[in-house]
């Protein structure tokens, strides 16, 4: 088993860091799984909790090999704290190069070397050595990719920082927002109590093609479809969002799941939260 | 006794103090003839730091008044801190300090004069007490590396803050390593996620010791000289010597000089020895279908021959009977695993805690025990040092 990665793009680290510090907050524990044209981040968790699920592509590394488990079966499940990715990459924002990579020091480690050239012909390195736990076969079917059901409606999500100032302000009313859109490129977030309803509007955001085509026929696509969240799990997502991404949209399945992806460059995010 | 401070140098002050109130919970206060000295010990004698304040540092300085006897005295930490307790404070409104014995020589007097005729006068109750004099002497110890405090600051950025100890060494090319240090018994240690930075010699301005000397030491204690010493951009000296022996921590400027004496671990496990990491090393072999075929400096650390052990067992899906609990959660114990895997029940973050230094720090250095010889209120038994101001 091996595995052997390399970042050394200013920009894919920085998405990097930032997908690390967005899942600590999400779930202590992640599961790492190698595969051999992409590393995927996966949050693991009871059945009713929100799910993360990130994806690097092989494209986005300098250097990436691997070797799985079995030629069979030719991936890595890692068990690991999510804190200790997040604390190891932390302030590896001016780093020349992240090196990744599975070893065994006295028990298997996933060694994350920061290279930092503060000033020509000065290298710093830190290395750091996670505890990694190797799960076996039984437990991989724990973490495979979330199962994205055709959503009654997908629209583009607005600015995230707009986003994120708008469930900041409503966390302070109520504990659920209603999030809800149509097929006109409309969106609402709202959030409700006994003595005041606060709502916002956001129209012209505009449909993923694919989400259009998925409509039956006769469907009215002013119709809201909705979906209320919890507040606190709606704003995790936004934490730490710095960078704006090439792609964000949401999916709602009424009344039952939101689901939000982001993608920038080879590397995406998805964020799924049961309705409650 | 009387010292005046102005202007910026009451911050520099305060910050001395908020560095020393890292190490011990009594501030030992002398002014000498060289100036004033501002001391403390830990509890368990396995620290002492000092800071020394050249008379130039105040506008005024007066040991002691003629014919009176030279003060020598302890404070509670706590309650000189307060006076600086805001730095952002101190720094913003404080136009001068004087610190001074009250008339009955009851009380150590810190006045702060701060802006808009604001004055602020704490009255300290003191204790006399022998001189707090720690035996060290840096020029015995044979090892020393001299750096920019900001270099060492970076370096223990990337450590978590409830790190206890650190070891510091050299490695292969003449590389200083700072290494997390983990107790090898303790039941965290397994979990605990280990940190090496390395610095090139490039980085300091002197470097006198040998590859594979190693000595570990409290970091938290550290922190605070670390953090003085950059942010009055100082350079750090440290010195030292064998594991068990004291390491010497110096910070000169032409204005205050401070000395920071720390115990190191006695016994050294093999694996925290070993600070030299493994050489780049050969180029990724071919055999993989999907690797880029270039050299690239990983070390050869794999993880194959473990999980030869594990592929051999893996074998038999769902035929071991899982725990009862319904939960899928993944963090179950496993014991098929290689047979050198460790139990983990929880997937608590396995954070160190604020444990006090081990019991092998040695005090090595303590020339004289501390008695209060004359107390003000009269003669107390030597092995009562109440430790609550009295008054």
């Amino acid at each position: 088993m091996r595995f052997r990665a390399r970042i050394t793009s200013r920009s894919v680290l920085e998405l990097f860091i930032q997908v690390s510090g967005t899942v600590t907050k999400l779930a202590k524990v992640c599961v790492l799984r190698v595969c051999p044209d992409r590393l995927c981040f996966c949050s693991t968790g009871l059945p009713g909790e929100a799910r993360l699920w990130g994806e690097a592509k092989r494209g986005v590394f300098h250097h990436f090999c691997m070797e799985g488990v079995s030629e069979e079966f030719n991936e890595i499940y890692l068990e690991l704290m999510s804190e200790h990715l997040a604390r190891a990459i932390k302030n590896a924002g001016y780093a020349s190069s992240l090196k990744l990579q599975l070893t065994n020091k006295l028990r298997p480690c996933l060694t994350v070397v920061v290279e930092l050239a503060s000033c020509p012909g000065h290298t710093r390195a830190m290395v750091h050595d996670l505890p990694v736990k190797v799960l076996p076969r039984r437990w991989w079917k724990e973490c495979t990719e979330p199962r994205v059901w055709a959503s009654d409606v997908s629209v583009y999500l607005p600015s995230l920082k707009t986003l994120k100032n708008m469930v900041e302000r409503m966390a302070n009313v109520g504990d659920r927002v209603l999030v809800e859109a149509n097929l006109n490129g409309k969106m609402n977030l709202s959030v409700e109590t006994n003595v005041v309803t606060i709502k916002s509007y956001f129209k012209n955001l505009g449909n993923p093609p694919k989400a259009v085509m998925d409509t039956t026929q006769g469907e009215d696509p002013e119709n809201m479809v909705q979906v209320r969240v919890d507040n606190r799990k709606l704003l995790l997502f936004f934490e730490g969002q710095q960078i704006n991404p090439t792609v964000a949209l949401c999916n709602i399945l009424s009344n039952t799941l939101l689901h939000l992806v982001l993608v920038h460059d080879g590397i995406s995010l998805q964020y799924f939260i049961p309705a409650s | 006794m009387k010292c005046l401070i102005t202007g910026g140098n009451v911050k520099v002050l305060g910050k001395a103090v908020h560095s020393l109130s890292r190490i011990g919970d009594e501030l030992y206060l002398e002014p000498l003839k060289d100036g004033l000295s501002l001391r403390t010990v830990n509890s368990s004698r396995s620290a002492y730091a000092c800071f020394l304040f050249a008379p130039l540092f105040f506008q005024q300085y007066q040991a002691a008044s003629p014919g009176q006897d030279l003060l020598r005295c302890k404070i509670l930490m706590k309650s000189f801190l307060s006076v600086f307790r805001s730095l952002a404070m101190v720094e913003k409104t404080v136009e001068k300090c004087c610190i001074s014995l009250s008339g009955s020589n009851s009380h150590l007097v810190v006045q702060l004069h701060c802006k808009y005729g604001v004055k602020k006068t704490h009255n300290l109750s003191f204790q006399d007490c022998e001189s707090l004099q720690a035996v060290f002497n840096p020029a015995l110890c044979p090892h020393l590396l001299r750096a920019p405090a900001r270099v060492l600051a970076e370096a223990v950025l990337s450590f978590p803050p409830a790190l206890t100890e650190v070891t510091l060494g050299i490695g292969h090319g003449q590389r200083v390593i700072l290494r997390s240090y983990h107790e090898e018994e303790a039941d965290n240690a397994n979990k605990a996620m280990v940190t090496e930075t390395s610095i090139g010699e490039e980085d300091f301005q002197q470097l006198h010791a040998p590859e594979g000397i190693a000595v570990t030491f409290c970091l938290k204690e550290f922190r605070g000289l670390l953090s003085f010493a950059e942010s009055a951009n100082l350079s750090l000296t440290v010195h030292f010597d064998v594991p068990g022996r004291p390491v010497i921590f110096t910070i000169e400027d032409s204005l205050l000089d401070g000395h920071f004496v720390l115990a190191t671990l006695l016994e050294q496990d093999p694996c925290s020895q070993d600070l030299c990491s493994p050489k780049p090393c050969q180029p990724v072999p071919q055999k993989e279908a999907h690797s880029t075929p270039h050299l690239d400096d990983f070390t050869n650390d794999d993880i194959d021959c473990y999980m030869i052990a594990m592929e051999t067992t893996v074998g038999s899906e769902g035929s071991r009977a899982q725990p009862s609990t319904s939960l899928p959660h993944i963090s179950q114990p496993s014991h098929d695993l290689a047979p050198s895997s460790e139990e983990e029940e929880e997937a608590e973050p396995s954070t160190v805690p604020g444990t006090p230094p081990p019991k092998k720090f040695r005090s090595l250095f303590f020339g004289s025990i501390l008695a209060p010889v004359h107390s003000p209120q009269g003669p107390s038994p030597v092995l009562a040092e109440d430790s609550d101001g009295e008054g």
